[in-house]
């Protein structure tokens, strides 16, 4: 975390009857950073962003904005704005009414209201949408009217809530460089909630994955991606080939784990500071598997680490390409499925794999991550 | 030239009013509906004192109507009723409307049950229980100066006519976006100031609906009216009535067309802004 603390979350619990939503979540987000939350639906995100804005109370814990206990404050009287799932935007308004109702209420005068609103509806380039009503406006023009009405009243903290699930796929990708373009130009903290891991890994610098209500990893995109703390993580950003197994060595500069999915043990690179004979899952992105073919038994030469590690025989089951990249289904000799992908740098090239080929899978002793729970 | 090649087309499965039978239908059912309506006005300008045989046209039965006082009273009564327990029924509708679908409290399905009883109760129930309540409970004063002595017509009126509205505000409330209201408020709105820029304008074309029925109900009534009015406070329904009991003149006829043109215009202005209203928030 780079700048001061802006918003400090403290043991915060949302209870519906004998439902948690949100159990005991404790986290600091920093001035002018982009956090996403991110989880898979019903993990209690939008509930913890619900409270940050003020929608709904906190069974226990407190959040501080700026040093102040805004716990039990009142939407209207935070210094938080929020941009809605469904965009809000009020339908019987016009765009600039829109803008400028958070100024209205505020007692903002006529003039400067004028001013801000189209200061605003610039920034997100509506300005020649003004008098258009929202019935007139596009999926991904009405974002951007909640945008600016959010935006336009100048808060420190913007809320937003699944920003992009609603807009179509070349949209939303035009839309998470614009919004990160729009967040580096206001400069004001910016706290999305997502489900989707794509979105939240482009446009956020720090993320905090939830599963249940509980916080599981708060890390940089790359840390959760490259370190997950455990499976969930794992498994939530992007795919993994987990394997459960038995930490066999683990010495301060190597680990060798003996998994029974695979036909030789896994080496790692680096201590894990588990007790030794403990149950542990190895995880390894299907990018970073190796895919050669097998002929005969012959095994196939590798560099660093000792031979007889980290390979293992099988055969192809299944393939689906994706235009940039080909996922494979391997088939290991236990019946365990690993997925391997393949970039496909070349049009035409000599042609890869088929179903049904035997290969010999193999990969770094670097890229192995190893998960204690 | 594009009807004739459209006749020759073959026949759709849902071209129901291409199809004979039901045309004929069609027409039985607009005759059932509307020749007696339409025999009422056009009688109205028969010469004849006698409603069985047209002997002449004119307007003189019209000019008869606005000369008797009794009955421009009765119809200024009748409207001031009118708009006197649309006014209430609607402000009384919407609150309850708002509360049934915002709250949760003890005893909601009572209350709700209890809002849609005088829907259900039949009218000659509603209209001696009135009586009774204005004669013995709650009397209320004769001599009262005008419009208050209208006052036990108006409440009976309201109590019949605001859960009509309460029942069509509520049914436009089940498609309000709560973030509408959401944000409302995240922009700095308290409840009050929230509910009046969001959940009202969301709420107004059924206003409007409610509104409409109710004046018409009121304007309508006879039942009800006819226990809780006294000899100073008659309506124009009830005097009609009372003209019939002789014998129906054109008088009536002409009285009765001009009720129907009233109607149908207010109807008719009243969709009007409903349609528009709904054509704007159809998305939300």
């Amino acid at each position: 975390m780079t700048a001061k603390t802006l918003i400090r979350i403290e043991g915060l619990t949302k209870r519906f009857g004998d439902f948690v939503a949100v159990d005991d979540v404790s986290l600091e987000i920093g001035e002018g950073e982009f956090f996403a939350l991110l989880g898979p639906s019903g993990c209690g995100k939008t509930t913890l962003l619900r409270m940050l804005a003020g929608l709904e109370m906190p069974s226990e814990g407190r959040i501080l904005i700026d040093g102040a206990d805004m716990s039990r404050v009142p939407p209207n009287k935070r210094p938080v704005n929020m941009v809605f799932q469904s965009y809000a935007v009020f339908p019987h308004m016009s765009v600039k009414d829109n803008v400028a109702y958070g100024l209205k209420v505020d007692g903002v005068p006529a003039k400067q209201r004028e001013a801000r609103v189209y200061d605003a509806l610039a920034l997100v380039k509506l300005e020649d949408f003004a008098e258009r009503k929202p019935d007139q406006l596009s999926g991904g023009q009405r974002q951007r009217v909640a945008l600016a009405r959010a935006l336009v009243k100048r808060p420190k903290v913007l809320l937003l809530d699944e920003p992009l699930s609603a807009l179509d796929a070349k949209l939303r990708e035009a839309m998470r460089f614009e919004l990160a373009q729009i967040q580096d130009k206001v400069g004001v903290t910016f706290v999305m909630v997502t489900h989707d891991q794509d979105e939240a890994l482009a446009m956020a610098g720090r993320c905090a994955l939830m599963q249940k209500g509980v916080l599981q990893q708060v890390a940089t995109p790359s840390d959760l991606y490259e370190y997950p703390n455990n499976r969930f993580v794992a498994d939530f950003i992007g795919s993994i080939n987990l394997f459960e197994g038995r930490l066999a060595v683990d010495e301060p500069d190597h680990a060798v784990i003996q998994c029974p999915a695979l036909d030789t043990p896994i080496y790692v690179d680096h201590g894990v500071t588990g007790a030794s004979g403990a149950t542990v899952w190895a995880g390894i992105r299907p990018e970073k598997i190796d895919m050669v073919p097998r002929h005969g038994e012959a095994r196939p030469d590798r560099d660093g680490a000792s031979a007889g590690h980290n390979l293992a025989a099988g055969q192809i089951r299944n393939s689906a390409y994706l235009g940039s990249e080909t996922v494979y289904e391997v088939a290991l000799a236990g019946g365990t499925i690993v997925k391997v992908l393949r970039s496909n740098t070349r049009r035409y090239e000599e042609r890869g794999f088929d179903d049904g080929d035997a290969v010999w899978l193999s990969w770094h002793a670097r890229s192995p991550v190893v998960l204690l729970s | 030239m594009t009807l004739r090649t459209r006749s020759r087309e073959a026949k759709g499965p849902l071209d129901y009013a291409r199809n004979w039978p039901l045309r004929i239908w069609i027409a039985l059912v607009l005759v059932f509906l509307y020749a007696p309506l339409a025999c009422l006005v056009a009688f109205s300008f028969n010469e004849s004192r006698r409603n069985i045989v047209w002997t002449g046209f004119t307007f003189d039965w019209y000019g008869t109507v606005f000369g008797d006082d009794e009955l421009i009273t009765a119809f200024v009564n009748s409207l001031t009723i009118a708009a006197l327990s649309t006014l209430a029924s609607v402000v009384l509708g919407a609150l309850v409307a708002v509360a049934l679908w915002r709250f949760r409290f003890p005893f909601k399905p009572v209350f709700d049950g209890l809002v849609a009883l005088p829907i259900v109760v039949p009218e000659i129930c509603m209209g001696v229980s009135m009586l009774v309540f204005f004669s013995r409970v709650v009397p209320w004063p004769t001599d009262l100066p005008w419009p208050l002595d209208l006052g036990a017509i108006v409440i009976a009126h309201i109590s019949f006519s605001f859960p009509f509205v309460a029942v069509i505000v509520r049914a436009r409330l089940a498609s309000f976006n709560r973030e509408l209201e959401e944000a409302a408020k995240d922009l700095g709105a308290g409840e009050f100031r929230a509910f009046i820029d969001v959940l009202v304008p969301h709420m107004r074309p059924a206003l409007i609906a409610g509104a409409l029925l109710a004046f018409t109900l009121s304007l309508d009534d006879f039942v009800i009216t006819f226990f809780t009015s006294g000899p100073d406070t008659v309506t124009f329904p009830v005097k009609v009535y009372s003209m019939v009991r002789f014998s129906v003149t054109p008088e009536v006829n002409a009285a009765s067309t001009l009720l129907m043109a009233v109607t149908v215009v207010l109807t008719l202005i009243g969709l009007k802004m409903q349609g528009k209203d709904v054509a704007k928030m159809g998305n939300g």
